[in-house]
């Protein structure tokens, strides 16, 4: 029994392993809970997951295993038997509706055709279209009025006051939903590198001893510095136009990028990377800061992060004198190219959602240019960016 | 072994109750998590309590090493001595000095320990503690002896979120996550605290509380220790009953709003938030 609940909450992405699942049977074999649905849930969650930004997912587990229907993705890969398929079907039917099947044969025929349509969305999926829609009058899926149709996810109205797993209370701790100051500095701080630079001011037990035996005993104390982060950190920041809809996101990644890092150095551009950028917005006309003197100035083991929509028409990137601002000598791409052969660990990291991307040539062409490294502006994107840029 | 209920003085909704006896039966540690000033720290000293049990109590700093908690050899003490010819050096025992690990395991009685606030450690701290939290025993290098816990303790470890834990330690662990309170929970709440309050204030008070946490664009949301300390200045001010009940929507700052709201742009943003509408109404 519950090994297929643990097989539920692995399809459903819940992160899980033996050892807690063997903590769960512990403790019900302890009687901690007894036929009881709630208590058995917040048991499980307390012994299962570790960490509430799951907890959605887990609620969403949890109501597909005790709805006694894994969900459409679980169906798939499982053979279904056909006897628990026809219990489930005439669990769903009214006696009404029942009068209306009229034989067996009925159900086999729906049985068989649900085996088949699931085979052949299968294979549209791949194409793009959405499987099992809801609300039709196909008889699979839920919410529909075919009166031998089979309810595949979803509530139907025959439901019961909503459950606690049914509440999903935690839905906007999950991953990809939020994102705050906070997340964002947990995200940064896997782009930790520490070293020992500085002034020497802690003491060094081990060499202090094994210098003090060579002495004879003579006391020999030895210091070290202490340990602190060495990363080096160079943003471009794409201020103004069709980013002023992220500002506020934007502005949150800004301030934990401010505490997060002691070498940082920040810049602006207006949509894509051109001869200069500049570094204070209300003076950016007077004070531009030639991208020469960025290569000269900072060393090739700084990390280069780009925030923008990289939204724009695709001249900006691949034209001279493309640019909305000012006559380009040369064209973005090839500046971003120059930037990108100095600092080899670069990332993209870009507040537009992630399935937008596809349909702006500009993002493709970007994404082209920094080979793949353009993250979302999501916790999981921020982690992803971080982790390739200390690879 | 007794289990753990809500106290005189400590609410604990059901799933809490749940997860700490869980955690006392299993003999798991309970991490817990939450909104800043829901009771995680006050937890721990509860479950002491309520069972009759020492607490031992372990706060975490930025500079905190896995090893504080289980022994320190003072190598340099004992290089001292050696110099002075202090017949002391002979036994390093005399040199180790027990953490709070050591202390809650030695514990005669079931000890509670509480390792406070993991997540301002350094990154691999919890990865340090695993095989002591998993076996609840360690080695001694200096002595050559294993430590091992006569009663295993309770462990109750809070985390802030700042930093993740690791996967392997969480394994190991039973989690919590302490919601903010429900309206009711925090009338419960509210009372255990104030049992002498007038039910009018409470009341009022409460909605004033829950109106602030809603406003949109705090940076920092007022919890329930900041709803406690408010409660505490209403009452000893004496201000009437009917400042709150006669609030006037043209003052949006609650009165000693200085105990809810800790920041000072909050504090703008409520200002702002009044004269608008103020002004509104004016028209």
């Amino acid at each position: 029994m519950l090994i297929y609940f643990f097989d539920c909450l692995k399809k459903h992405q819940v992160p899980v392993s033996l050892t807690e699942l063997l903590d769960l049977i512990n403790g019900l074999d302890k009687q901690l809970v007894f036929a009881d649905q709630d208590d058995f849930y917040h048991f499980s969650r307390c012994c299962l997951v570790k960490d509430e930004k799951h907890f959605d997912k887990f609620d969403r587990a949890f109501k597909a295993f005790f709805d006694g229907l894994q969900s459409v993705e679980g169906m798939l890969e499982a053979l279904i038997p056909d006897d628990w398929l026809r219990s489930e079907i005439t669990k769903q039917l009214t006696d009404e509706q029942k009068d209306k099947v009229k034989s067996i044969g009925d159900l086999n025929k729906l049985i068989e055709e649900f085996k088949k349509r699931l085979e052949e969305q299968k294979e549209r999926h791949e194409g793009g279209n959405k499987w099992i829609g809801t609300g039709g009058t196909s008889p699979f899926g839920h919410s529909g009025y075919h009166p031998n149709g089979m309810r595949v996810g979803g509530a139907g109205g025959n439901r019961q006051a909503a459950k606690i797993w049914e509440r999903r209370d935690f839905k906007n701790l999950d991953n990809d939903a939020q994102i705050s100051a906070r997340n964002i500095q947990i995200a940064l701080r896997r782009l930790r590198k520490f070293a020992r630079t500085g002034a020497e001011d802690q003491l060094d037990i081990n060499d202090t001893i094994s210098s003090t035996a060579k002495n004879a005993g003579m006391l020999d104390i030895k210091m070290v510095p202490e340990r602190h982060n060495a990363v080096k950190v160079l943003v471009f920041f794409d201020v103004g136009g069709s980013m002023d809809y992220h500002v506020k996101a934007v502005q949150e990644l800004f301030n934990a990028v401010r505490t997060e890092f002691k070498h940082l150095e920040f810049y602006y551009f207006h949509n894509f990377i051109y001869e200069s950028v500049w570094k204070d917005n209300l003076r950016r006309h007077e004070e531009r800061i030639p991208i020469g003197e960025i290569l000269n100035k900072y060393s090739r083991d700084y990390k280069v992060i780009f925030v923008g929509d990289a939204a724009m028409s695709p001249y900006e990137v691949m034209q001279p004198g493309g640019s909305i601002e000012h006559w380009n000598e040369e064209a973005g791409s090839v500046w971003m190219k120059r930037l990108l052969s100095s600092y080899d660990k670069a990332a993209w990291i870009n507040p537009e959602a992630e399935d937008g991307w596809k349909y702006t040539q500009s993002t493709q062409l970007i994404r082209d240019l920094l080979e793949d490294r353009m993250y979302p502006l999501t916790v999981n994107g921020l982690e992803k960016s971080m982790a390739n840029l200390t690879k | 072994m007794t289990s753990f209920q809500s106290t005189g003085e400590y609410i604990a909704t059901e799933n809490l109750r749940m997860a700490v006896n869980a955690a006392i039966v299993l003999e798991k540690p309970l991490l817990i998590k939450g909104e800043p000033g829901t009771g995680k720290t006050l937890l721990a000293e509860q479950i002491a309590k309520s069972l009759g049990a020492p607490l031992v109590q372990w706060h975490i700093k930025s500079t905190t090493k896995a090893h504080q908690g289980l022994y320190e050899y003072d190598a340099v003490s004992r290089l001292r001595d050696s110099q002075l010819g202090d017949d002391k050096v002979a036994d390093v025992r005399n040199y180790i000095n027990k953490g709070k690990l050591w202390e809650a395991f030695d514990s005669e009685q079931r000890a509670v320990l509480l390792i406070d606030e993991i997540d301002k450690a350094d990154i691999e701290f919890p990865n340090d503690l695993l095989q002591e939290l998993d076996r609840m025993e360690f080695f001694v290098y200096e002595t050559g002896e294993t430590v091992k816990a006569v009663n295993r303790p309770i462990i109750v470890i809070t985390s802030n979120n700042e930093k993740e834990l690791p996967d392997a330690f969480l394994r190991r662990c039973f989690f919590h996550f302490i919601s903010f309170p429900s309206v009711d929970t925090m009338k419960e709440i509210v009372e255990v605290h104030y049992p002498n309050i007038s039910a009018k204030l409470s009341a009022e008070a409460l909605e004033v509380f829950f109106e602030l946490r809603d406003v949109p664009g705090l940076k920092k949301r007022p919890s329930t220790s900041e709803l406690i300390d408010w409660l505490k200045l209403l009452m000893s001010d004496d201000i009437p009953d009917t400042i709150l009940a006669n609030r006037d929507q043209s003052k949006a700052i609650p009165p000693l709003h200085g105990a809810l709201v800790k920041n000072e742009q909050d504090v703008q943003l409520l200002e702002r938030l009044a004269f608008m509408h103020r002004r509104e109404t004016a028209r």
